[in-house]
């Protein structure tokens, strides 16, 4: 069996599995300060590093989705602070739009978290990783989304 | 009306202002007219132009094959106008040498009328709620009507009663419309807004949109073919009129419409100095969904 399958038929054991595009120079730094700082968090998290938010192209997120990610977390730096100077402007009014998209098709907005974290900020990575692995653990797995990758 | 067009382009093709006039012909009243596209002053006699003209001609403005041709005149309605001012706006046509003929337009037949129906009931969904029945900034109008009535409610009212609809139902309604898609990409090839001379859909090095025809493929596909054109989608509806499979494309081309409508007042098509929704940004931008 596989573990998706095993994921999906064992409810009691659900773990969550969540996608993390984060900016290079805020939250990777901040999630390295969490590190650093021993802050535990949910190991359910897989982080990919980008340059910046404005590079977090949106066939991203629906690759998330298509590789079997329950929730999809895209973080970076706050207003002001990005190290590219606009590359986060950019990137949010662009999620303005795409999630209005999503919306429209369907999808479940409760699993498309976006956030500001800075270097400085561990405890909020913590925070913000733990509160969206238990919405998600509650939620249960994204299985809408699954069957759509599974039919042929 | 017709004499009238038939005699501007000859004049123009005679006068040598253009090469070629890209218009509508039709062989019979009753088959669908088709693009023409016309070189010498003694064929501009298949020039037509009536309520049937549903294509967006300025599609062709932006292919190598037509750019060819040399110096072209256009014929356009109001919706296809705006396509014209979104060209210009990315760089894609030098407006200065293209001779735009505006044709009034009262509404164009959407599908098919049944008979005994009243020919009005057959009218394209966009054009219930056209608000440019005159085609702004074109060099020739042809032809003259009123601002027309606008008979939907609202112009997003179609996008409004679909999202009265639970996520749930959205998703199912979606999954049904997806699965038909062929992948042919006919609502890529007929868009006057999508020229990039590689899509991203071709690019397989690496592969960032699943290429088969699968349920999860053609989602990729469509979230990227409507958002490569949020804040730029003029609303033509060619891409739902072309699409083999009758998929309701119409419908998530409205949902970031109005999402950049109501979040920045920007409506594509419009205003040339307008700056585009897409690659601008203001530090005022809602961020209320941002953690």
């Amino acid at each position: 069996m596989t573990q998706k399958q095993h994921l999906d038929t064992q409810e009691g054991s659900f773990e969550p599995k969540i996608i993390a595009y984060v900016c290079n120079w805020c939250t990777y730094l901040g999630a390295d300060l969490a590190g650093t700082n021993r802050l535990e968090y949910p190991a359910n998290v897989r982080i990919i590093r980008l340059p910046c938010t404005g590079r977090i192209d949106f066939n991203l997120i629906v690759k998330a989705f298509e590789v079997g990610a329950d929730a999809v977390l895209v973080s970076g730096c706050h207003p002001g602070d990005c190290h590219y100077t606009s590359g986060n402007y950019h990137a949010r009014r662009r999620w303005m739009l795409f999630r209005e998209l999503l919306n429209t098709l369907g999808i479940e907005m409760d699993r498309i978290h976006f956030t500001w974290i800075s270097a400085a900020e561990g405890r909020k990575f913590q925070q913000v990783i733990s509160e969206i692995t238990e919405k998600t653990r509650q939620m249960g797995p994204y299985r809408a989304y699954k069957r759509i990758c599974e039919a042929s | 009306m017709i004499q009238r067009l038939q005699k501007t382009c000859r004049e123009l093709l005679e006068t040598g202002k253009v090469d070629v006039v890209i218009g509508y012909g039709q062989k019979h009243p009753e088959l669908p007219p088709y693009p023409v596209f016309v070189t010498a002053p003694d064929e501009v006699g298949q020039l037509v132009w009536n309520a049937q003209c549903v294509m967006n001609l300025t599609t062709y403005l932006t292919r190598k094959e037509v750019k060819a041709l040399g110096r072209p005149a256009i014929i356009v309605k109001g919706c296809d106008a705006k396509a014209l001012i979104v060209l210009e706006k990315e760089s894609q046509i030098d407006r200065s040498q293209i001779v735009v003929i505006g044709v009034a337009c009262q509404g164009v037949i959407g599908g098919h009328p049944v008979d005994g129906q009243d020919p009005r009931a057959a009218t394209a969904a966009k054009c219930k709620v056209c608000d440019v029945h005159m085609p702004p900034g074109v060099d020739i109008t042809l032809g003259e009507t009123d601002s027309g009535p606008v008979t939907a409610a609202w112009r997003y009212s179609d996008l409004d009663a679909f999202m009265d609809q639970t996520p749930e139902e959205r998703m199912a309604f979606w999954q049904e419309e997806f699965e038909r898609c062929i992948k042919c990409y006919a609502c890529r090839q007929v868009c006057p807004l999508c020229y990039c001379e590689q899509c991203v859909v071709d690019k397989n090095r690496p592969t960032r949109v699943s290429t088969s025809a699968s349920l999860k493929g053609n989602y990729a596909w469509h979230i990227t073919r409507a958002f490569h054109l949020a804040g730029r989608c003029i609303g033509c509806d060619e891409c739902t009129r072309a699409c083999p499979a009758g998929i309701d494309l119409r419908l998530l081309n409205l949902s970031l419409a109005r999402a950049a409508e109501e979040n920045f007042g920007y409506r594509a098509g419009y205003d040339p100095q307008a700056e585009a929704v897409i690659g601008a940004f203001s530090e005022q931008d809602k961020e209320s969904f941002i953690g």
